[in-house]
């Protein structure tokens, strides 16, 4: 019984020689997941789900959702709505342990977290989401982003930008900066823009609204530009990198945006700053000189350390874009493969699929899908498939997609949380 | 109960995986209930006749259907792909 088992055990693949782990006289392999958001949070259901002995690790007790932040910024949805406990994973039976992970040792198979627990781990899943570059912008740190919000992490944040435009007076001027790619929600700065948009033309009177962008392109363009022209033509003026967007520096004191060509003075300034994989990445070893995690893409395993998958915005997904649909999605084909590896079998090739809902307007949504295979060792766009919303829509099928969007609100985090 | 069938697929190797392999979701499957949920509009599609399922995409790629998304999302994938999506679909309990 034995012996052809470990000879068919052996003859899986080089995937199974590899990863000797976990050892046959093991109860039941083990995964630790660190960071409990989109994909840290789906990763760790269906793990659980596929019977493996999972452990997430999350240093806040409440996760705040970026997706749909923007509406708490402009008034049309509570704070509230953005909030998530984790008693929904503890009900499913996964242990939630609320600690930060401080170290990762791949050659012994633990983590480390802050107090000085370990916990091992046959496998690992990091999904530590991105850490704002605070040395990326002369004169954006920590200490400026308190007078000039990016709100590009949700929670005080995204209030305090709420609060500084609900105070704006009339005729005020709100900066918003857009860093080149990648980062964090790719059309996000865009529905930002909008909905900043329409604070101003229904709330402050003759307020302007500058976006300066640090590139020429983005996800959706025509879709927003076209809203832009039809809705805030009064509000809302977009400056890209071709005319001069690229910000070179903030003076928070000032309330001043600097580029090559001007000084904007602002009223509001949210500057959203380049981003890199959350810090556990880099201390990991996992993240490479861009800040971003290479990754294989049929198992999302890190290309750089063995054992040590990475999953959702930190990771370089190649044409999938860092949303929440892509975390939930990357999560669940990880955590399959994770599966089939500790079982000695090879994982398939998957497809995956990103769709990203946006709000110009309360009721006039847009969207993007994609669908996603492994090609030439990225996650590669799947030709013909995808795209935007038609540049030409009635009005019911933008209504219809803000509907979808809130819809999938509810549902993606009813899934993830619940 | 989960533990316990896990250890007889990690015990049993290759032994076993045909039945395994068969539970495993198809390319792409996974990724539906990103949407598909309970009292969304994009309506649950688990459990729901495998027939349905497939013919509903091959509408939504040819476009003879028409949808906001999936007539986008439904070109990614073969009529053999759809079909294996709508199987393992179609074999999961509505949650």
């Amino acid at each position: 019984m034995t012996n052809p088992t470990r000879r068919h055990f052996l003859a899986a693949g080089t995937a199974a020689l590899a990863f000797p782990r976990p050892s046959l006289a093991q109860s039941s392999p083990k995964v630790v997941v660190i960071g409990g958001g989109f994909g840290g949070a789906t990763a760790a259901r269906a793990l659980h789900v596929g019977g493996l002995d999972v452990t997430l690790v999350e240093a806040n007790p409440t996760y705040v959702s970026c997706p749909h932040s923007n509406e708490v910024i402009a008034g049309l949805q509570p704070m509230t709505a953005q909030r998530f406990g984790y008693d929904g994973l503890a009900r499913a039976g996964i242990p939630v342990v609320h600690a930060s992970a401080i170290g990762i040792n791949p050659a012994g198979r633990r983590v480390t977290l802050a107090g000085g627990d370990t916990l091992p781990y046959d496998r690992l899943i990091l999904s530590p989401g991105i850490e704002l570059r605070f040395d990326a912008i002369p004169g954006y740190d920590e200490a400026a982003a308190e007078l000039m919000p990016h709100a590009w992490k949700a929670g005080t944040q995204t209030e305090l930008l709420k609060r500084q435009l609900d105070a704006m007076p009339e005729g005020g001027t709100v900066v918003l900066s857009v860093p080149g790619n990648p980062y964090r929600c790719p059309p996000g700065p865009y529905e930002r823009a909008s909905l900043i948009a329409h604070v101003l033309k229904t709330r402050k009177k003759r307020a302007k609204l500058i976006v300066l962008d640090a590139k020429d392109t983005f996800s959706k363009q025509k879709l927003f530009q076209s809203a832009w022209a039809a809705l805030y033509p009064d509000q809302l003026e977009y400056v890209p990198l071709a005319s001069g967007g690229q910000i070179s520096a903030v003076e928070p004191g000032t309330m001043t945006v600097r580029t090559d060509f001007s000084d904007y003075k602002a009223d509001v300034a949210c500057i959203i700053p380049p981003q890199r994989a959350g810090r556990i990445a880099a201390t990991a070893g996992v993240a490479d000189r861009s800040g971003w995690c290479p990754i294989d893409p049929v198992t999302f395993e890190s290309k750089l350390v063995p054992g040590i998958h990475v999953i959702g915005d930190a990771a370089i997904a190649g044409a999938m874009p860092k949303s929440a649909f892509s975390a939930n999605a990357q999560a669940k084909v990880c955590a399959q493969a994770v599966i089939d590896l500790l079982a000695g079998r090879a994982p398939q090739e998957p497809k995956l699929i990103n769709t990203c809902y946006s709000l110009v307007a309360p009721g006039y949504g847009i969207s993007v899908a994609g669908v996603y295979h492994p090609a030439n060792g990225v996650l590669a766009d799947i030709e013909g498939a995808g795209g935007t919303s038609p540049l030409d829509a009635p009005a019911s099928l933008r209504e219809q997609e803000a509907l979808y969007a809130a819809d999938w609100y509810r549902t993606i985090t009813q899934q993830v949380f619940g | 109960m989960r533990h316990a069938a896990l250890f007889l697929i990690v015990m049993a190797g290759t032994a076993l995986p045909v039945s395994a392999a068969d539970l495993r979701p198809p390319p792409g499957a996974s990724s539906c209930s990103g949407c598909h949920g309970d009292g969304a509009a994009m309506a649950v599609i688990d459990g729901r006749p495998e027939a349905e399922i497939a013919a509903a995409m091959a509408e939504y790629r040819s476009g003879t259907r028409p949808a906001s998304v999936m007539t986008r999302i439904a070109k990614g994938f073969s009529d053999e792909e759809s079909r294996a999506i709508a199987v393992y679909l179609a074999n999961r309990k509505a949650q």
